[in-house]
């Protein structure tokens, strides 16, 4: 009816040529009495219906796009290329699957290996595999990673309490039936230095992350020895943000034996939370331990070279319920997307990105510091997210700022940290990227000094 | 197909052989031809004790992981190093070079129970449905 | 020929070249953190223009379903209908950030929560969640859910669950990673479960069976409703492995038959493209007594008071598994298969379904001329045809799909399910026309003839894809797995 492209007459010499008579005979099999149920379902639509319909949902939600937004915590506004867009939207990448027959997929592939490649270029690690489901989900994977690399028999994970708390959130749904003891995070006020000192030859992995939840670059220096002091085995995973490795030193440069974290500000719109993409690079000793899918380079029976999907016995579908993970296939078109990003800023549009994601931030940090009510910790280095002491609920502020009482626009304010801290209430977690003009920045200011003027006014 | 006379088999083709006092393990010819080219061979660590029938390595194809079995009961005393660098020697020279571990056996009356050529051969006839 | 076919975006490279310009700073400069600024960046430095070519080229190396029929079986790869990129691309939901309070995604919230309950409404679900990533992900939370309620009743000694030989790779790697044991049972001469095999293992350590409903030899389970009784009358549960559903949506729904738990795979049966592999989206629906199991969170709708409309916000299931991913779910492809679902309402569901196994069949039909097609029954979405040839050496599944290749189509999937030998298990769906199957059956019983006429042929195809066939064991014994720069000197 709607894509099926058969006709009347085609309907009846196929069920002629079956042997049957009707369409219903194709489902003798299925009982009869739950044959046919009643579905509650609206009407069909029609192509110009459906778009009117969901033009009004999506008219619906605040694009924040459309506004000056300062919200992060693990979702970035950037600029994606028209480029990118332009690449998945093609219909032999977009609608092709999994790489099984090599010789008509050697795109797919090949943007893979490029994928893995430039994953390897950014964190500075040997190997990457072609992608997880998002930071979260590639950040269990390392939990799992480092948990067969001491083939089961270490049951200890340590993890920053700035680490994303969906992601720790993640970890600890994965691991459930693992018998896992997943600790660390309980006090804020633990910092990756007193994880190590908590490392003992039971300990499989610490997993830190830098830029942190909270924006700060944690001390990575001296982190990977600190933790080869108490146990030379112990792995070390750390998330990261992609941008801020345009300006920053990569965890491969500290010793990291897992780099992984989200890839959404490479190239993918904020999509109301996905699909994003998980990157996830290692050592090329642990390559057999690794989930996920890899690309390898190879030469075809002429010698001319090509891709395939390689390593694959440690997946599902060969190894069953000894695999290194369920996961069937990889973020492909997601992946794809960061590869073109990649692709189109290069060396120098990374740098310059980067930079002005960290000097913007530096400007909105040492704006909003300067007011009266506000502070912004200066405890740790940060890149483009950063913590404003506020002088009521952030709940309370944002509201204000998103009904535009002080400002000509409403503003998107920054993350409420008292959602997931409880010794965080009335902090802001503030975003600014390459996105925020100054005139927002400044705009964003005068708003948070209008509203502190206005709540001292009203005491 | 090659089969060797001094060693005992498993009924799922790995093979024995008694060196002094230890048991040398292989996956027999059959089997590596069955497999295909062995790209990996995953290996256990020296000083683990397997009871017989245990997994004990995974030889790999690039279609197929194959699990080898202990052949009898005791602790890994060596592994076959050279296998990481060459797992193609299981293909090669599956009776020798391509020998997978050594154990130390905890129990002699389970050598007993493993199968002798004859009894393989038949075996494999009937898998191979020739 | 020249090699390679396309350069690597690397070997593209010019020093000094950028794809896009970057706006200036307008702001001071601040100084940089001492000792964390990176030295050197080795990302390739191309132009727009570059770009746009290489990745235009790279796609032409590819298949894909909008250049002709892809029968991966199990895959369902149907077509994917361009309305569906227009709606998931509409800037409010392009646009809207997942930590937006919810008062201002109302829209978003809306379609998720509507999404929820159409697929509880062609599932017969009590509840659905959206969050799951993909269809490997909706298994692991469905498995997880299973255990956590038994052992929320106190059921600690029950650590296994059943998996048929015929089940996704998926089944048996899901459940291990809940620390669960696997124990496999094996099909009946007709393709079923084997229930006496499923009787004598059945017993108080039974988390539950993992039951893909059709099955993956494309037929029903004949006893689908015994396997509940049996498992449940073990205290165990049934989780419906959901890759199938495109024979039945519309048709049956599967909780009437008493599942438990089962994922949805919206880039099969709904739509979504799948991307060269991924993203997808796995949803998960629960019979009543899981509903408190869901993964958090789960959208809920209030309905507004005294003419107000309802509003959407996010419910934490008590007795929750935990959150499997970040944020809500892979929302882009949630627009997509909602659109879908609206375009087609309740008939069109079951005109999918019907169409599904109508091609199926008839392909079969067809294909059996010359190949061996185990299991006399009509099949559902799928079937698995013997890709051998009495008395041709040395020619398989492998040869016969790499042959399809040169005939300009694309294989379908190969040495799957284990059970058959030499397995091709072809899934036309339902979007292909009766010229386009009696196309690919014509080309099937032309390599027939090849096989018989001039084996090599097979042997040694492709003879015309872009590459001829691939040294997997080289790639797998000596990994190349990034561009090395140093390496290319050699």
């Amino acid at each position: 009816m709607v894509y099926t492209p058969h006709t009347a007459a085609e309907r009846q010499e196929m069920l002629a040529r079956i042997g049957v008579e009707a369409l219903e005979d194709l489902f003798a099999d299925v009982p009869q009495r739950y044959r046919y149920p009643d579905l509650n379902l609206p009407p069909p639509a029609s192509e110009m219906e459906i778009l009117g319909e969901l033009q009004e949902l999506a008219q619906a939600n605040l694009n924040a796009n459309s506004v000056p937004t300062f919200l992060g915590a693990g979702a970035y506004r950037h600029w994606v290329p028209a480029v990118v867009d332009y690449v998945i939207s093609r219909g032999e990448f977009a609608t092709a699957y999994t790489p099984y027959q090599a010789e008509v997929s050697q795109g797919t592939l090949q943007a893979i290996f490029e994928y893995q490649s430039l994953i390897c270029d950014l964190t500075g690690m040997p190997v990457a595999n072609a992608s997880h489901y998002d930071g979260a989900t590639a950040t269990a994977e390392a939990v799992i990673q480092a948990y067969n690399v001491f083939r089961r028999k270490r049951r200890k994970v340590l993890i920053a309490p700035t680490v994303h708390p969906h992601y720790r959130e993640v970890v600890r749904a994965y691991t459930q039936g693992m018998e896992l003891t997943i600790t660390g995070d309980e006090s804020l006020s633990t910092t990756p230095a007193d994880l190590a000192a908590q490392v003992g030859d039971k300990t499989a992995c610490v997993i830190v992350q830098s830029p942190n939840f909270l924006g700060q670059l944690e001390a990575l220096d001296d982190l990977a020895d600190a933790i080869h002091a108490q146990d030379p085995d112990t792995l070390l995973a750390v998330a990261t943000n992609p941008i801020s490795l345009g300006l920053l030193k990569p965890p491969g440069a500290y010793d990291a034996d897992i780099v992984m974290g989200e890839g959404q500000p490479l190239g993918l719109g904020l999509n109301y939370g996905g699909p994003y993409l998980g990157f996830y690079a290692t050592r090329t000793d642990y390559l057999r331990q690794l989930a996920g899918r890899l690309v390898g380079q190879t030469a075809d029976a002429e010698g001319r070279r090509g891709y395939v999907t390689t390593l694959t016995t440690r997946e599902q579908h060969i190894r069953r319920e000894r695999a290194t993970s369920n996961i069937c296939t990889n973020q492909g078109l997601m992946a794809l997307a960061a590869t073109a990003y990649l692709a189109t800023l290069g060396k120098q549009g990374l740098q310059q990105i980067a930079a002005l994601n960290y000097h913007k931030a530096h400007y909105a940090a040492q704006a909003i510091d300067a007011l009266e009510g506000f502070s912004v910790s200066d405890e740790r280095p940060f890149f483009n997210e950063f913590v404003v002491a506020c002088p009521a609920p952030v709940a309370e502020i944002n509201q204000a700022l998103l009904d535009g009482v002080y400002s000509d626009t409403p503003i998107l304010g920054g993350y409420d940290l008292a959602q997931d801290y409880p010794d965080l209430a009335d902090q802001m977690l503030v975003a600014v990227t390459e996105m925020n003009s100054r005139a927002e920045i400044d705009a964003f200011a005068a708003a948070l000094a209008a509203f502190e003027r206005d709540q001292r006014s009203r005491r | 197909m090659k089969f060797d006379s001094d060693v005992r088999y498993l009924e799922t083709h790995e093979w024995a052989r008694k060196q002094d006092d230890e048991i040398v393990v292989g996956i027999s010819d059959y089997a590596q031809d069955t497999l295909s080219d062995v790209v990996y061979v995953e290996l256990p660590e020296e000083g683990e004790t397997v009871s017989k029938g245990d997994p004990l390595c995974v030889v790999e194809s690039v279609k197929a992981a194959g699990d080898v079995y202990a052949p009898v009961s005791g602790k890994v005393v060596a592994v076959n190093i050279e296998l990481e660098e060459a797992p193609e020697m299981v293909n090669q020279d599956p009776f020798g070079e391509g020998w997978l571990v050594r154990i130390a056996p905890a129990d002699p009356d389970e050598w007993g129970d493993l199968l002798d050529i004859e009894a393989y051969k038949q075996l494999v006839e009937e898998e191979s449905g020739s | 020929m020249s090699t390679p076919l396309e350069p690597l975006i690397h070997e593209l490279s010019v020093p000094g070249r950028q794809g896009t310009p970057v706006p200036e700073l307008d702001v001071p400069k601040a100084a940089l953190p001492e000792g964390l600024v990176r030295d050197a960046l080795p990302l390739p430095e191309v132009s727009e223009i570059d770009v746009v070519r290489h990745f235009l080229r790279l796609s032409q190396l590819n298949y894909a379903i909008d250049q002709g029929i892809y029968p991966l079986g199990s895959c369902t790869m149907k077509y994917n209908p361009k309305i569906n990129e227009q709606t998931a691309r509409l800037p409010g939901f392009v646009g809207a950030h997942p930590h937006q309070p919810v008062g201002t995604v109302q829209g978003a919230l809306r379609l998720m929560y509507d999404l929820q309950t159409y697929l509880a409404e062609i599932s017969g679900f009590a509840a659905v969640t959206v969050q799951p990533a993909a269809g490997a992900q909706g298994e692991l939370v469905g498995v997880l859910m299973m255990r956590k309620y038994l052992l929320d009743r106190g059921e600690t000694q029950r650590d296994t669950i059943l998996v048929p030989d015929s089940a996704h790779g998926t089944n048996p790697a899901s459940t291990s990673m809940t620390g669960l044991r696997v124990v496999q049972l094996p099909s009946d001469e007709r393709g079923n479960t084997d229930l006496d095999a499923l009787r004598s293992e059945v017993c108080e350590r039974i988390i539950g069976i993992m039951i893909t409903n059709p099955n993956t030899l494309g037929l029903f389970e004949e006893h689908i409703e015994e396997i509940s009784e049996i498992v449940h009358g073990c205290g165990g549960l049934v989780y419906g492995d959901g890759a199938n559903l495109n024979a039945l949506v519309g048709v049956m729904h599967p909780a009437d038959v008493g599942i438990d738990v089962m994922h949805f795979n919206l880039h099969k049966t709904f739509s979504t493209p799948h991307g060269g592999g991924g993203p997808g989206a796995g949803p998960v629906g629960v019979a009543e007594h899981l509903v408190d199991y869901l993964p958090d969170p789960v959208v809920r709708m209030t309905p507004g008071a005294d003419g107000a409309p309802a509003t959407y916000g996010f419910h934490h299931p008590p007795h929750s598994i935990g959150r499997v991913r970040s944020f809500w779910g892979h929302f882009g492809m949630l627009v997509r298969a909602y659109t879908y679902i609206r375009m087609h309402g309740a008939a069109g569901l079951r005109d999918v379904a019907e169409h599904a196994v109508l091609n199926a069949n008839y392909l079969r039909s067809r294909v059996k001329e010359a190949y061996h097609v185990p299991f006399e029954r009509i099949c559902k979405h799928e079937f698995v045809a013997e890709g051998s040839f009495e008395g041709v050496e040395d020619v398989g599944a492998m040869e016969i799909c790499k042959r399809l290749i040169d005939h300009g189509v694309h294989p379908p999937t190969m040495y799957f399910p284990l059970i058959v030998h030499d397995a091709l298990m072809i899934e036309p769906t339902e979007t292909e026309s009766l010229r386009s199957l009696d196309h690919y059956a014509d080309i099937l019983l032309e390599i027939a003839e090849e096989a018989e006429r001039d084996p090599d042929l097979l042997r040694q195809a492709p003879h015309n894809a872009p590459v001829r066939r691939l040294d997997e064991v080289g790639a797998a014994r000596n990994p190349i797995l990034r561009y090395e720069p140093e390496a290319e000197e050699d």
